[in-house]
């Protein structure tokens, strides 16, 4: 009998030590899983799945959890955040509650503990909310490696402290109400000093530029430099990708045929037939179609050379035709003055029929100029109209209305249907939460181009200074004179 | 000139006199040239010197047909004697006043050039033997 309560007392004593190991285990365990989740399904390291099969089940997987994962880090971040704003109070409160006759009188240097501990609580929050609970702005193929150290860090820290309260506190039923309001403000100034340290692991650290790296487009060749921080390749990828979305101009695959075309007729030459026994036209260039081919190559050059003139002619034939249709389009729409307010009620018009009734007189001219540099795809009639009669509001010049179509801009500016945002694979050699190294290499890759990035680190600079004393600045007059005799 | 000029030792050249009379124009008496150099100016702009440390006095223009063009001097010379008077170390001013002095008619030059040196040269090659009983010339 005595056996057993003893047993039970044990028990008792060591029920927190055992949840506690169950819990570190827990969040162990659903770390890896998580990574090897999105290991098999988002990453490419795996060269025994094909890539069809990758890119299938990547996108069946989307479609189902599309909600769920958007909202998983938003969802972790609120439960530890709740943990953490709920354990101090439990400390404060659980004694009060549970053992109220026993505890001491809580003096005045006590209680200004309990403003000390809301405050920092109020603080605490609003710091979490804003670096933590925010929607996340993308989905990255793995969980970030620092993120997880601080939620496991956070829930070790809560875990030891409840361990502590319940064999410590609890357990005994302590009366000293003053230590345990100070232990609980411990609590949370080492939850302030935690926030501290993601705030720099996650933030700083980004900042600081330590590689510059170059971005360059596999269709066309456009290539941009850009400095970023120490963050890792996915996060990197991340900060590209807005950097792309920002700077690049709008891929055009209309521009890529005419290349394309040349190849073609490069291998398109002669046909030959070996007479030794193989297979005849078996399609590779062999030797000797190479050199004869080579002899065409003469006047290949000349016609890309009369072609590109030629082009070049028709453009700036129809550009020039565009330019003089729209100015003399927006002469004849004027902003109604005050002294207007006279006129004839039918011709006052508000913006949108202002754009429809000037727009047909440059429709033509606009077209055909879009047609003649393949852009005519990006522009919708309804677009061009929006983006007229946002020109007429604010006063533009025809110049400022024409910059539009005479460039091709950023990719945001155009429709949703352009932008791609979910078509994207990283495709790197090293794991993609390692870090960022000097001569790293990896690829961005989306429906029809690449973007291949590479990392070099920006380097040591040495300064050393110079004195210069401000009476050290002297001059001579030198002359030569020529004077006649 | 074909030395590596040195201020204040001493120089060999091959050297020509000329005598020019000054004409009278107005009422002043003319020479008929214009000077540039000087050791108050900037040797390195000097087109007419091969050593460009070199800031002597040289000339720089003749007009045609007049006393110094009639005398033999060339554009490029370098006076190296006015009358006498050592011209080397001149400032431009202390040359030009050499040069237009009221009281004199004539002008006694000591000029080099290039043309000279070579000339004499040429001359000194055909008879290699002698070279070393023959010293340059000095003025």
């Amino acid at each position: 009998m005595s056996e057993g309560v003893r047993d039970c007392e044990t028990f008792g004593k060591h029920w927190p030590i055992a949840i506690y190991i169950l819990l570190v285990y827990l969040i162990f365990y659903l770390k890896t899983n998580l990574r090897c989740c999105c290991f098999c399904y988002f990453s490419e390291q795996h060269e025994n799945i094909s890539q069809e099969e990758v890119v299938g089940l990547g996108k069946e997987v989307q479609d189902r959890t599309q909600g769920f994962r958007r909202y998983l880090p938003l969802a972790v971040g609120s439960v530890v955040g709740l943990l953490m704003l709920l354990t101090p109070l439990a400390f404060v409160l659980l004694p009060a509650v549970l053992w109220p006759d026993r505890l001491e009188a809580c003096g005045a240097a006590c209680e200004g503990l309990f403003l000390s501990i809301s405050f920092k609580l109020l603080i605490l929050l609003v710091a979490v909310w804003a670096l933590f609970l925010r929607p996340s702005r993308a989905r990255l193929p793995r969980v970030c490696v620092y993120r997880a150290f601080l939620i496991t860090l956070t829930l070790l820290l809560t875990m030891s402290y409840w361990l502590f309260f319940g064999v410590r506190i609890l357990d005994p039923q302590d009366e000293d109400y003053h230590g345990i309001v100070q232990f609980a403000v411990s609590l949370v100034d080492s939850q302030l000093f935690i926030h501290y340290l993601a705030v720099v692991l996650l933030e700083l650290r980004h900042i600081k530029p330590c590689y510059s790296v170059c971005v360059i487009r596999s269709t066309d060749g456009e290539t941009r430099h850009y400095n970023i921080g120490q963050l890792s390749i996915q996060k990197a990828a991340l900060t590209i990708l807005e950097y792309y979305y920002r700077d690049f101009p709008l891929h055009n695959p209309a521009l890529l045929s005419a290349s394309k075309h040349r190849a073609a007729k490069h291998l398109a030459g002669l046909k030959v037939y070996n007479v030794d026994g193989a297979q005849p036209g078996n399609g590779n260039p062999s030797r000797a179609m190479v050199t004869a081919s080579a002899k065409r190559k003469d006047s290949a050059h000349n016609e890309l050379y009369y072609e590109e003139a030629d082009y070049e002619r028709r453009v700036r034939k129809r550009r020039a035709r565009l330019v003089v249709a729209v100015e003399e389009a927006f002469t004849h729409v004027r902003r109604m003055k005050k002294e207007d307010e006279r006129a004839t009620p039918s011709d006052i018009m508000d913006v949108r029929e202002a754009a429809l009734a000037v727009f047909p007189s440059m429709a033509r001219a606009l077209q055909k100029y879009l047609r003649t540099t393949r852009r005519q795809h990006c522009h919708s009639m309804e677009s061009i109209q929006k983006h007229l009669a946002f020109c007429l509001i604010n006063n533009m010049s025809p110049k400022a209305f024409l910059e539009t179509y005479l460039s091709p801009g950023p990719t945001l500016q155009y429709g949703p249907e352009r932008w791609m945002a979910d078509q994207w694979t990283l495709v790197s050699e090293a794991s993609v939460t390692s870090g960022l190294k000097d001569g790293s290499e990896f690829l961005l890759r989306c429906l029809d181009f690449n973007l291949a990035v590479t990392v070099k680190s920006i380097p040591y600079i040495r300064v050393t200074e110079e004195f210069i004393d401000p009476k050290s600045h002297k001059f001579l007059l030198l002359l030569q004179s020529e004077t006649s005799v | 000139m074909s030395q590596n000029f040195v201020p204040g030792q001493p120089v060999s050249v091959v050297t020509q006199r000329i005598e020019i009379q000054k004409l009278q124009h107005g009422d002043h008496l003319i020479l008929g040239f214009s000077i540039g150099g000087g050791i108050d100016q900037d040797p390195s702009q000097n087109p007419f010197s091969e050593d460009k440390a070199d800031k002597g006095i040289y000339v720089t223009r003749i007009s045609a047909g007049g006393p110094a063009d009639v005398a033999g001097l060339r554009m490029g010379d370098k006076i190296m004697q006015v009358n006498g008077w050592d011209m080397t170390m001149m400032t431009h001013d202390q040359a030009r006043k050499r040069l237009t002095k009221k009281k004199e008619n004539v002008v006694r030059l000591l000029v080099t050039r290039k043309s000279l040196e070579d000339a004499v040269k040429h001359s000194m090659c055909s008879y290699p033997k002698q070279i070393q009983a023959k010293p340059g010339f000095k003025d």
